[in-house]
Formats: C-alpha cells, sequence, structure tokens
C-alpha cells in the first residue's frame, strides 16, 4: 500500500500518523502543504492531527484551502481512500469531503485522554478487522471536537450506517456521540480519537492497530 | 473601502463560550442575561469598486464555515 501523509505548518502527529501506516508494512511519503500533487499512486492519503495554521479562522478552515488539499479533493473524486484523524477530521470537513463540523467543546476545556469508542459498522476498509458493537480504547487530545451535524444529515448517516465510531461516555457533546464517520462511498474516514497513538506497545495500548492492518491488508489483496 | 463581516452560530446550533460568558456575568451580580452568543467580526480593506458580491463569495468559501455560522456583510 502506498500511503501518504500530508504536513501543514502546526501538524504534530504527522511522523506518528506515518509510522503507523509503516508498521503496517505500508510505503510512507510525506507530502508539503504547498506540493500541488500526490505522488504517483497514492491509494490513501494521512491527513494527520494538529494544529494546522494555528487554528485560525477556525480549526483547519487555512489549510482546507492550501495547494494539496485540491488534489486530495480529486484523490477522493477519483475514488481513493482518506483517513483525517483529530485536525484532520477537522480539515475533512472544511473540504466538504466530510459532512458536518466540529464545534468547540460543550465543557470548553481542552480533553487529553483514553476514551471507549464503540464500532458501529464493520463495513469500511478502517473498521473491517473489528466488529460492530467491538469496544476499543483511543487517546483523545483535542478542544474542538464536538461534532455537529443538521438533524436530517443525522437521520441520514444512520440510514446509510456512515456513523464509524461514537464514544462510549460523550467527553464533548458531539452529537449522537459521533467520534467518525465515513463518506457516502465509504472511503474517507474523519474521526476526532487517534488510532495512531494506539498502534504500538510503547504507547500503553494497540487498539488502532487493527485499522492500520485492515487498510495495508486491503491494498495487499487487491 | 472597507467591509465588515460579522460572522454567528447559528441559531439552535449551541454556543458553549457564550454560555460560560453568560455564567461569569451571572457570577459578578449581572442579573437578568437570559442569552450570550459570541461570534467574530472580520474587517476587511478592500480596493476601490469591490462589489459585496464578492465579499459575500469570501464568505462562502472561507471566512464563515456555514454548515454552523451564519454571516452579515457591512460594506463601506
Amino acid at each position: 500500500m502506498k500511503a501518504a501523509v500530508i504536513v501543514f505548518p502546526g501538524s504534530n502527529c504527522d511522523r506518528d500518523l506515518a509510522v503507523a501506516f509503516e508498521q503496517a508494512g505500508a510505503n510512507v511519503t510525506m507530502v508539503w502543504h504547498k506540493d500541488t500533487a500526490l505522488p504517483e499512486g497514492v491509494d490513501i492519503v494521512g491527513v494527520p492531527g494538529g494544529f494546522s495554521f494555528g487554528d485560525y479562522l477556525r480549526c483547519g478552515a487555512i489549510a482546507a484551502n492550501s495547494p494539496i488539499c485540491q488534489s486530495l479533493i480529486s484523490h477522493v473524486e477519483r475514488g481513493g481512500y482518506a483517513l483525517g484523524v483529530c485536525n484532520g477530521f477537522q480539515i475533512l470537513t472544511e473540504t466538504g469531503l466530510l459532512p458536518g463540523a466540529l464545534r468547540r467543546n460543550a465543557g470548553l476545556k481542552y480533553i487529553c485522554r483514553s476514551v471507549g469508542l464503540r464500532v458501529e459498522t464493520a463495513d469500511t476498509v478502517f473498521t473491517a478487522a473489528y466488529s460492530a458493537g467491538d469496544v476499543i480504547n483511543v487517546p483523545i487530545a483535542h478542544h474542538d471536537g464536538n461534532y455537529f451535524v443538521t438533524d436530517e444529515k443525522l437521520a441520514q448517516l444512520k440510514d446509510e450506517g456512515r456513523i464509524a465510531f461514537t464514544y462510549t461516555d460523550n467527553p464533548n457533546g458531539s452529537v449522537a456521540d459521533i467520534a467518525g464517520v465515513v463518506s457516502k462511498n465509504r472511503r474517507v474516514l474523519g474521526m476526532m480519537p487517534h488510532p495512531e497513538r494506539c498502534a504500538d506497545i510503547g504507547h500503553g495500548g494497540t487498539d488502532g492497530v487493527a485499522m492500520f492492518r485492515a487498510l495495508t491488508d486491503q491494498f495487499a489483496t487487491a | 473601502m472597507k467591509a465588515r463581516v460579522y460572522v454567528m452560530l447559528k441559531n439552535g446550533v449551541l454556543d458553549p463560550q457564550g454560555e460560560a460568558v453568560r455564567h461569569a456575568l451571572g457570577s459578578l451580580g449581572f442579573d437578568g442575561v437570559e442569552g450570550v452568543r459570541q461570534g467574530k467580526v472580520i474587517e476587511l480593506d478592500l480596493a476601490e469598486g469591490t462589489s459585496e458580491a464578492t465579499v459575500t463569495e469570501m464568505c462562502e468559501k472561507l471566512l464563515a464555515n456555514t454548515v454552523i455560522e451564519s454571516y452579515r456583510v457591512e460594506m463601506g
């Protein structure tokens, strides 16, 4: 599997995400935000966590308009895969590739701890190695993770089985406890929790490993 | 010429910062503050002749996230 991880000024989980892909067997290229093209033959683009452009204006708003994001949008429109974590999820909603928006946490505090996530669907390449209903422990670290969608859009996400993860104990006020959603074609996942921070025994948890392995397995057999 | 853009969370979208400000005003003894909503003001210095339609386009594309925010443009 060929992965590209985008680096914005202020990204701080780019290397962690690259290592998680690499440990699962992927070949990873780092891509700078000013680049106008993704490397040839990339299967999946990782949009990492952090504070791109200092969270100026809105989290992810400036990054979503950077040159590389045009290539990201074209990649997704061609049927390519993408994984956005934390700030990466915010960026994916700002580009319009995923529905909804992330607001300030309901409790106004920055929250940094592990949380329980319920796998809502195993019918995505990202969650294929889990079973629906599984509860995994994944760290969160965000100030603006309070997911919002309109009632109408929420009903659509539920109907189409596009809610990938929910919090077992909602930490931030997200609508319907939502922690991660996939695109209509199920090839783009955005999530606030950090699977790359529980992808090695040194992290104190390995519940994220299955996601990266499932991704590399998918492309190995494709 | 100048334009001023007011960006607010849409009605119906919870504004936790506004709520915190409301609580703080209550603790300072200001009674009767029934609601606070916090937004932002963006001032633009524009070339003469820039149309309001252009500023509206800026709002739609970048200055506001219309999923959760509404905006109002004041020209001049």
